[in-house]
């Protein structure tokens, strides 16, 4: 039985309720991100928040290529514009919240996340730019054309002097830029956008989503608002590309435009394809599975990408719509729990 | 008059589909609009509902002027249908189906599903509620959870048309509602246009190939053959005009006509 | 003046080479509806044949002894390359096209993408990522025409991909295989239904596409010098651009794109700056696609509802 457009629970939970539950779950990732930055070998650190970067991209890619089924395959642009736009909003109000907050790890943190949102809501204009032109076309054409979009942006990029063009950019300070992302703000972050994305998902304007990839003229037919949707769902995806470029940035020294070519685009329809195209729970694990196998392969060199577009290749042939199809892992528990039940119950 | 189309014209290309057609629907009618195939029936079916833009002509719907308008907006107006080859989102649930037309129900915006607050709760719940009513009122409340695809033939075009009626509209276009059903489903069929009519006040139009339907249900009968007027009135009337017997029977007849007087004359020859 | 006359010479013989590329992509999107994202791979490929089967025939030496390579020699490599690409261009449809034929749209599109992947990283680990001088199987020949500078290779890149595609016309109007070709690109169930061996067919198209690409790519090294495994990726897309520009599933229109995007391209790097002689490309390509996304020479489809 499809899983898709399941319906919410009735009665959602009280406000104090979901407050309490919330500031406890921030507090058990904020101890277990401290054992494991205690425990784990950088190396190890670093898959694990890579992972945690992909899952957002992959996520967030998922609500247009999936749920709405208008193909995007430019999206490392967008990533790119939430990479340099919290880059460089964050080297430029640090000094401005120092002086206010004082110098310290709230005030790293404000910065941090403020720049992540201005990163984030950049990249959701450029998607809203893009799409809206864009979203008209279909099928192959839409693809070809956010590939060119995405490319645009990668070469302006590229030709900015002042973001540091081909060399990268670098921030302000001689030790290039702040290593703001941890463990912690990666995966607050995964839990925020996973949570939205599943909300919308899982509702009248998911559902409408889903009514234009399986049948856009038939939707229109009810009323559906197609081009304010396709829009809205691109738009909304590349600000989750954004967040994610934003948590990139600040885990390294500095950005290229190398950083965000069309084969990172590539990765991320990866991700969603081997999870399941139009699943969020397999977005997820195809972000994971991306992340570990890349590390994986790296011991193989040269033969790592060539493996890997094998890889690609053979799913395709053999499993195209990957680990899940469209549908969500706590739903198969949940259904698989319920049959149990029943057949418990009946003798 | 609920609909009225005047001088409607639609071409493609070459192929002058519907030439100068006009026609007016009352309210609470049930309309028949017949032709053999390639007639233009789904054509105007199309310029009706604002998938296609009428190439002359307009399309008035209770005295408004909707030619060329997006066929969102028509149907937020009012006009719902369902499709010749059945359109429905197969793999959402027939519930799903239903409620994905549920927009004018569903008040609460995006901001109250991401944080998923007790007004959308409530919308969510009232869209159930009017999905599984109409589902019953067509006899689909048993597969309500069920995929669309997985549903029968017959099972499915009622679907649609469930789906269709949860817009509330004041008009509803049936597009070869009883393709492929037996006798037994199209009474059942009949039956459940004239409910949408007498009790729901719904005014239909319904464009059909099988002829007991239409001289059973229909009030009127618009007539169509390559694109262009041929006969209107009351299925009696319409069912003996020579001309819309010629247009269906036509070709069969002289077909029939041609070979009887040519094993005639071969029998003649020595 | 003569500076534009020299661009504009350039920019012929680079949009001969994209006209060359730009066809394959035409023609296969014609009849299967599919991007072949490899393509630009099987272009580089072509290159490289003609790399490694003039080096066998000893181009090397007739260099270091400065008599020029032989034409006929030169006529064999162009022909064993064109064999070659040929081949790889059949060996794809057959192993990663055929079985997602009929899949939804977007299966052959990550298929076809991620083919193009694999070559691409395949011919790295094959041909060493450093780039490679392309010997001269034509020895250049320069001289000056009223203040242009003009090379015999730049004349024979025109000449040739005008022959080719000459020849093109003639299969595809006056040939059986041809006549095959422009019906499965109208209605492919039709064209079965009328007794036309679709596979074969399409395998014609992937095999004359691929041929008409290693041309090119031979024409390319000749044209730029170096080669490099990557050469496929931003040619490939020009062309494709190219193809998309003239309206894909056009035959006249990938030549005519083909040529607008040389002269675009070199004209801009002209005038503008080198900086920006990749990126107009994106920008014509964007700007055909939103204003008419059928292209220059091709025709709006109708959805049937």
């Amino acid at each position: 039985m499809s899983t898709i457009g399941a319906l919410p629970p009735a009665s959602p939970p009280r406000w104090p309720l979901r407050f309490g539950v919330g500031a406890a779950s921030i507090a058990a990732l904020f101890g277990l991100s401290l054992l494991l930055e205690g425990g784990l070998i950088e190396y190890v650190q670093r898959i694990i928040l890579l992972a945690g970067i992909n899952v957002i991209l992959a996520v967030s890619l998922n609500l247009i290529n999936g749920t709405t089924g208008q193909f995007s395959i430019g999206h490392a642009g967008f990533m790119a514009i939430g990479a340099y736009g919290s880059a460089f909003a964050g080297v430029h109000i640090a000094p401005l919240l120092a002086g206010v907050l004082g110098e310290g790890k709230l005030s790293d943190a404000v910065t941090f996340n403020l720049s992540l949102i201005i990163g984030a809501a950049l990249a959701g204009l450029s998607g809203f730019g893009v799409g809206l032109p864009s979203l008209r076309l279909k099928g192959d054409y839409l693809a070809i054309v956010t590939l060119g979009f995405g490319e645009i942006i990668r070469i302006s990029f590229n030709n900015a002097t002042f973001l540091g063009a081909a060399t990268g950019y670098f921030g302000n300070s001689p030790a290039g830029l702040p290593a703001y992302t941890s463990l912690f703000w990666v995966y607050l972050w995964v839990a925020l956008v996973i949570i939205a994305t599943w909300n919308v998902t899982f509702s009248q304007t998911g559902r409408s989503l889903l009514a234009i990839r399986e049948d856009e003229i038939a939707a229109e037919a009810m009323a559906t608002p197609t081009t304010r949707l396709k829009i809205l769902a691109f738009s909304l995806s590349a600000a989750g590309a954004g967040i994610a470029g934003g948590l990139f940035a600040h885990m390294q020294a500095g950005i290229r435009p190398e950083d965000f070519r069309f084969e990172k685009s590539i990765d991320m329809i990866v991700m969603i394809i081997v999870g399941g195209l139009g699943s969020v729970s397999g977005a997820a694990i195809g972000g994971v599975f991306v992340a570990v196998s890349l590390e994986l392969m790296r011991d193989l060199n040269q033969y790592r990408l060539v493996l890997y577009a094998l890889l690609l290749v053979v799913i395709m042939l053999v499993r195209p719509e990957g680990v899940l199809g469209t549908r969500e892992l706590p739903h198969l528990v949940t259904d698989f729990l319920r049959r149990r039940r029943q057949r418990e119950a009946a003798p | 008059m609920l609909l009225e189309l005047r001088e409607v014209n639609k071409i493609f290309g070459g192929l002058h589909a519907v030439k100068g057609v006009s026609l007016h629907v009352e309210k609470g009618e049930i309309f028949g609009l017949i032709g053999p195939n390639g007639a233009g029936k789904t054509t105007i079916f199309n310029v009706i509902t604002g998938v296609y833009h009428p190439d002359g002509g307009q399309v008035f719907f209770s005295g408004r002027d909707i030619s060329g308008l997006s066929p969102a907006r028509i149907a937020e107006g009012g006009i719902g249908r369902t499709f010749q080859n059945i359109r429905l989102f197969r793999s959402m649930t027939a519930e799903q189906n239903v409620m994905v037309a549920g927009h004018r129900l569903h008040r609460s915006g995006l901001a109250s599903a991401v944080l998923r607050t007790k007004s959308h709760a409530e919308d969510e719940r009232r869209l159930r509620e009017r999905a599984q009513e109409l589902l019953e009122a067509l006899g689909l409340g048993k597969h309500a959870t069920e995929a669309a695809s997985s549903l029968p033939y017959g099972s499915q075009r009622r679907l649609e048309i469930a789906r269709a009626l949860m817009l509330s509209p004041e008009l509803l276009l049936l597009d070869e509602p009883a393709a492929g059903m037996n006798s037994h489903e199209a009474r059942d069929l009949e039956r459940q246009i004239r409910w949408l009519a007498r009790e729901r006040g719904v005014t239909v139009v319904l464009v059909e190939h099988n002829m007991s339907v239409v001289m059973s249900v229909c009030d009127r009968v618009h007539v169509l053959d390559h694109g262009e007027t041929i006969a209107n009135g009351p299925p009696a009337q319409v069912k003996t005009d020579p001309k819309v017997l010629a247009a269906y029977l036509g070709q069969e007849v002289d077909a029939e006509k041609s070979t009887s007087e040519k094993s005639a004359a071969e029998e003649k020859a020595p | 003046m003569a500076e534009l006359l020299q661009q504009i010479v350039n920019g012929l013989s680079l949009g001969s080479i994209y006209a060359l590329i730009a066809l394959g992509y035409t023609m296969v999107y014609g009849i299967l509806k599919l991007i072949n994202f490899a393509h630009g791979e099987v272009f580089m490929m072509g290159a490289y044949a003609g790399y490694f089967s003039a080096s066998a025939l000893g181009v090397q030496t007739y260099e270091a002894s400065g008599a020029g390579f032989p034409l006929l020699l030169a006529l064999a490599v162009l022909v064993v390359a064109m064999a070659a690409s040929a081949l790889l261009g059949v060996s794809i449809e057959a192993l990663a096209y055929r079985p997602v034929r009929s899949a939804p749209r977007l299966t052959p599109l990550i298929t076809a993408i991620g083919v193009s992947l694999f070559l691409q990283n395949a011919a790295m680990l094959l041909f060493t990522p450093n780039p490679r001088r392309y010997p001269a199987i034509l020895a250049e020949v320069r001289f000056e025409v009223g203040g242009v500078i003009l090379t015999n290779i730049k004349i024979a890149i025109f000449v040739v991909a005008m022959l080719l595609m000459l020849g093109l016309y003639m299969l595809v109007h006056r040939t059986w295989t041809g006549r095959a070709m422009r019906a499965l690109s109208m209605n492919i169930d039709a064209a079965r239904l009328m007794g036309i061996d679709v596979n074969q067919t399409i395998r014609a198209t992937f095999a004359i596409g691929s041929s008409l690409a290693a041309a090119g790519g031979i024409l390319y090294g000749l044209d730029q010098i170096m080669i490099n495994p990557l050469m496929g990726v931003l040619t490939g897309l020009k062309a494709f651009v190219a193809a998309v520009l003239g309206g894909i599933g056009n035959i006249p229109g990938a030549l005519i794109g083909g040529i607008l995007i040389g002269l675009a391209e070199q004209l801009t790097a002209g005038y503008l700056s080198p900086d920006y002689r990749d990126a107009i490309t994106f920008v014509i390509l964007i700007l055909v696609l939103l204003v008419k996304p059928e292209g220059l020479l091709g025709v709006v489809r109708q959805e049937k509802v």
